[in-house]
């Protein structure tokens, strides 16, 4: 029995010792001479499996491992945010520094800078009583965001000692708090916590708030709430990342912690850079200063990747403590759950559904259940919402992950190949797509947008509805044989698909919609099915109705009307009137 | 001195094992010398202790388990480079074939690469002009990017990616130190010929590094074929500057190796048969395209591959697109009805694109013309759907006027001739004499500034 053990066997990142050791699940340990990360990952009298979360190249049998003693963790500290790190909290700017334009192995850096002094502001005082998760002092971390340390949830008692504010190290004792035992602990900034195990909290509320993303199709007709779940499922080329980017950019979280596990390096140089450039419309600093992103690239080692989506929650469990509402992109989930397989066919697992362990739709429901709107230890209300990307293999929804992440998900915003063949994105499918949360979050909509926009809403999904099965007909015999009535359908329909889902990613104006623009636009379409309706029903001919272009000024309004001009709305209205009169002029 | 170990405990298909090995490392290259005096290499892949599963690359013809002399190298696989490598020829595994000798080397490199850390890369941006319309038009390949060609046996992906290599090279940028790095994983003779050629014919065989592991070639080597080519790759672009342009051909033969290999070390198989690890492999391959921040170099890679049954989601080409920054797709009905390049341009892509064009780039009506012809071509489709069911004659005067774009789209736009480099802004142009078929109004991706400036209309359907 030791703290230590001897390589026996290796196969990828997966390395064996022989024999009964001392280790304990999910403990890190150091491994071989260059000290490569790793975690215990099953344990039998006869031997002992591990997980390297580096290449393993060049390692010998007979070379050393020494646990560590603690599980694989996270440094929660300020720090994190408008930082970049790699799957298991490694800064790769540091990375960077220390090894160059590769990331070499062994390499040992701090999670977060140790050096850095940060201005404190501490809000306990000496014989306060402190509880897990009692905030003890503030930093402004970023412009945007003021960190809030916190006890630990695993300390309580009585404040003993207190420095006062001034600049200190995330290592830096600011407090000593002594336990109803008699223990003293030495608090500072930053604390540590495994990434595996959900930080506690008290209590779980159920959904009521939207995360307003400025997407239309999103916000309107598949809204997901603060402390939600949804899925982005689509095949390659049908626009997931440029789906979760607009998320990331554009939602009034306070904070964005963005995973890139097992995807393209540049795309994550992309978000660095834009997110260095634009504006956070809430707050008017840039965007990376609510964000924090966790690169693990699909060139990196797998293990490391697995380990990437939890680490990401971890953060933003932490900061959901403060009392701030924190949006993940998970980009992409399949990736992750690909890891998995990897590492259950080198561990000779036995596989279930096209290879992937049994255990999969386990781990992919304790992940998404780590989302919520909960209360916090220290009583403050706080969000975790998971915006997780899908990548099936073929586009095929009906592999193992999409259909293990739809049963735990309430949002499903399926990608659809033929419009984004077409270009009209974003590519989410009206059809297939759905949100559980519409009925949570009508009270909200209800006060906060307008009485009507839920009636709206409803009309606009039984236009496109109707649209559908329309379009059946339309396959096998052409448009022109259709009734006038249900010609108005089909062109309703299309300034809706052109005018209000497809939205420009690229326009200044269109990038981001305001809920009151997306409800008067909504009002607006249908204020116009409303007088063409009446006109078809006068008998004017669907010709007549089209020859006034105003069609194509709906739909242009996406364009035409800036976000911050909204009384413009009056004029369209007015237009439409005129357009109403005009015919009637002509052929009444 | 190394110890040399006398004979070897078990020989399946191109895997030997060997007991009793002491400080024997994880990837580690060994020497295999027979009796009659043959040498092999191999690489371990697998250790227990003191038994090793190696894999030997040139096959495992004339081994015994008594004949067989094995000596452990004390590294791992590595690449011989130096500027001398441009201009040269090399087998599978980078030793040389063109009876040249060997490449003194400034520096041996890890083939297996490491990982380009994000926050090192340079977001790329600029775009290559390939005088081929279909991609500079509507999927536009950038410097820096991997842009694979989707093709299908018999498809005439070699003359694209010749075309490609060809007109790019001798583009505007050609002051610029440029060199092709071109690896051959399990292709016919004729193919490698036929690049080989190509090279000379267009005078830039002196900027060519060939690696060429041929259909006949053993098949292990092939694992290791696009590693070597990619290393040499960085180093040309990251330590000398160079832009460099990697094919790799063809990606499917890469696969079926590694399946072979996989299957004989008796690993638990995911998807029709290919290990669990495909995508981390191609991954490794594919993410090492890209810029570093602060250099001059780039590697830009156009990976061929040969869809199985022309299956775009076969686990090859569909692991792949989640990799690669888009793909081309060749399309066989294109093919049959005799267009070159017979781009299927809907399911084409360039994630890329987006930065690389536009004002400043090429042209301010870059983006919103491609979208358009892509809208407009989606419904070129559904046109020709309605017309197999109630004939052309009774399509709608716009269908039908559909049809004709989609028809002028397939021959003038996307075909071209076989040297034809057409510019960047005479692909604009043709794109929008072909929109000038379809009535303003129809066009819903175009920002009414840019209709007025460009558009005119040829004709007016009622």
């Amino acid at each position: 029995m030791s703290r230590t053990g001897k390589i026996y066997g290796i196969n990828g990142p997966v390395i064996y010792i022989k024999g009964q050791t001392d280790f304990k699940m999910s403990e890190m340990v150091y491994v071989g001479k260059e000290n490569l990360v790793g975690e215990v990952i099953s344990l039998t009298k006869n031997r002992t499996t591990i997980q390297v979360y580096e290449e393993t190249t060049g390692l010998k049998p007979g070379e050393i491992v020494t646990a560590t003693g603690d599980a694989v963790s996270v440094t929660l500290g300020p720090g994190i945010i408008h930082n970049i790190f790699d799957g298991i909290q490694r800064p790769l700017e540091e990375i960077a520094r220390e090894s160059g334009k590769y990331i070499s192995r062994g390499v040992n850096v701090e999670s977060l800078d140790i050096h850095r002094k940060w201005d404190t502001h501490m809000v306990i005082e000496e014989g306060q009583e402190v509880y897990p998760g009692t905030i003890i002092a503030e930093v402004p971390e970023t412009k945007s965001i003021v960190h809030k340390s916190m006890i630990p949830p695993n300390i309580e008692g009585i404040v003993r000692s207190v420095v006062p504010d001034g600049q200190y190290t995330v290592t830096d004792t600011v407090a000593v708090v002594e336990s109803p035992d008699g223990q003293t602990h030495e608090i500072k900034l930053a604390q540590k916590w495994p990434i595996r195990i959900p930080r506690p909290t008290h209590n779980r509320y159920a959904a009521n708030t939207p995360l307003v993303t400025g997407q239309r199709i999103l916000d309107t007709l598949f809204p997901i709430a603060k402390g939600g779940t949804a899925a982005i499922p689509g095949g390659f080329g049908t626009g997931k990342t440029m789906t979760q980017h607009q998320v990331a950019k554009w939602s009034d979280a306070d904070i964005v912690i963005y995973i890139g596990c097992g995807e393209r390096g540049n795309e994550m140089t992309e978000v660095l850079e834009d997110f260095s450039k634009l504006i956070d419309p809430k707050s008017g600093n840039l965007l990376m200063e609510r964000t924090a992103l966790i690169a693990n690239t699909s060139n990196m080692p797998v293990a490391a990747r697995e380990a990437s989506i939890y680490t990401g929650i971890t953060l933003a469990e932490y900061y959901r403590d403060m009392g701030y509402d924190v949006a993940i992109m998970a980009d992409s989930t399949s990736r992750w759950a690909e890891a998995l397989r990897e590492l259950s066919g080198r561990l000779e697992e036995m596989p279930a559904e096209e290879g992937f362990p049994a255990y999969l739709a386990s781990k992919l429901s304790a992940f998404y259940e780590r989302a919520g709107m909960m209360q916090n230890l220290n009583g403050t209300e706080g969000s975790v919402s998971i915006i997780g990307a899908v990548s099936p293999q073929g586009g095929d929804f009906s592999e193992p992950v999409t259909q293990n992440t739809k049963r735990f998900v309430r949002c499903f915003w399926g990608l659809d190949k033929a419009l984004a063949y077409a270009r009209h994105f974003p590519a989410i499918n009206w059809n297939n797509s759905y949100s559980e949360y519409t009925e949570d979050l009508s009270p909200w909509f209800r006060e906060h947008v307008s009485p009507k926009f839920l009636s709206d809403r409803s009309q606009i999904v039984a236009i496109l509805n109707q649209e559908t099965s329309l379009m059946e007909i339309v396959k096998l015999i052409g448009s022109d044989v259709l009734p006038d009535d249900q010609k108005l359908i089909l062109e309703i329909a299309r300034v809706i698909r052109l005018g209000f889902l497809q939205q420009n990613a690229f326009h200044k104006e269109d990038t981001c919609v305001p809920m009151e623009k997306q409800f008067l636009m909504m009002e607006t379409i249908l204020y116009l099915n409303e007088r063409a309706q009446d006109l078809i029903s006068k008998g004017m001919p669907m010709s007549v109705l089209k020859e006034d272009k105003i069609f194509e000024k709906i739909i242009a309004i996406k364009y035409d009307v800036a976000n911050n001009e909204l009384e413009k709305f009056q004029e369209y209205r007015d237009t439409i009137d005129t357009f109403y009169d005009n015919v009637m002029e002509r052929n009444g | 001195m190394a110890i040399e170990y006398l004979g070897l405990s078990e020989i399946n298909g191109p895997l030997v094992v060997l007991e009793g090995v002491k400080d024997a490392a994880y990837e580690e290259i060994v020497e295999f010398r027979m009796d009659d005096g043959t040498r092999k290499i191999g690489r371990i892949i697998e250790i227990y202790e003191e038994k090793a599963v190696i894999q030997v690359f040139e096959g495992t013809d004339n081994m015994s388990l008594v004949n067989t002399h094995t000596r452990l190298t004390g590294r791992p696989m590595e690449a011989s480079l130096s500027p001398e490598i441009l201009g040269r020829t090399f087998n599978g595994i980078g030793q040389p074939i063109d009876g040249l000798g060997d490449i003194q080397p400034e520096m041996k490199v890890n083939i297996n690469g490491l990982p380009l850390n994000p926050v090192s890369r340079e977001y790329p941006r600029n775009y290559i002009n390939t005088g081929i319309s279909a991609i500079d038009g509507l999927t536009t390949l950038i410097r820096g990017q991997k842009l694979p060609i989707f093709s299908g046996n018999g498809l005439p992906h070699d003359k694209l990616a010749a075309q490609i290599v060809q007109q790019a090279s001798l583009g505007e940028n050609s002051d610029e130190e440029f060199a092709i790095v071109f690896a051959a994983m399990g292709v016919k003779y004729d193919v490698a010929e036929f690049f080989r050629r190509t090279f000379e014919e267009s005078g830039v065989s002196d900027h060519v590094v060939m690696y060429l592991n041929l259909a006949n070639d053993p098949v292990v080597e092939r694992l290791i074929t696009p590693r070597m080519a990619l290393t040499a790759a960085e180093y040309l672009a990251f330590e000398k500057g160079m832009h460099i342009l990697v094919i790799l051909t063809d990606i499917t033969s890469f696969c079926e190796a590694m399946r072979e290999v996989s299957s004989s070390k008796g690993e638990i198989p995911s998807r029709k048969g290919y290990p669990g690890y495909l995508y981390s492999e191609l991954a490794t391959l594919y993410e090492r395209a890209g810029i570093v921040s602060g250099g001059t170099g780039s590697v830009t890679q156009i990976p061929i591959l040969t869809m199985p049954n022309d299956d775009i989601t076969h686990p090859i080409p569909d692991l792949t697109g989640y990799i690669t920054e888009g793909q081309i797709v060749l399309d066989r009905p294109l093919f049959g009805q005799g267009i070159y390049p017979p781009i299927n341009v809907l399911p084409s892509l360039s994630r890329l694109m987006k930065d690389g064009i536009g004002e400043g780039y090429t042209r301010e009506d870059h983006q919103a013309l491609a979208n358009q012809l892509f809208s407009c071509y989606a419904k070129v489709g559904d046109a020709r759907a309605l017309a197999s069911v109630i004939g052309e004659d009774e399509l709608s005067p716009l269908d039908k006027q559909y049809l004709k774009f989609g028809k002028a789209f397939e021959t003038s736009f996307v075909g071209q001739g076989e040297t034809e480099n057409r510019s960047i802004i005479e692909t604009l142009n043709k794109g929008w004499e072909l929109l000038s078929m379809i009535p303003r109004e129809e066009l819903d991706r175009i920002d009414t500034k840019l209709l007025e400036k460009y558009y005119t209309s040829a004709s007016e359907v009622i």
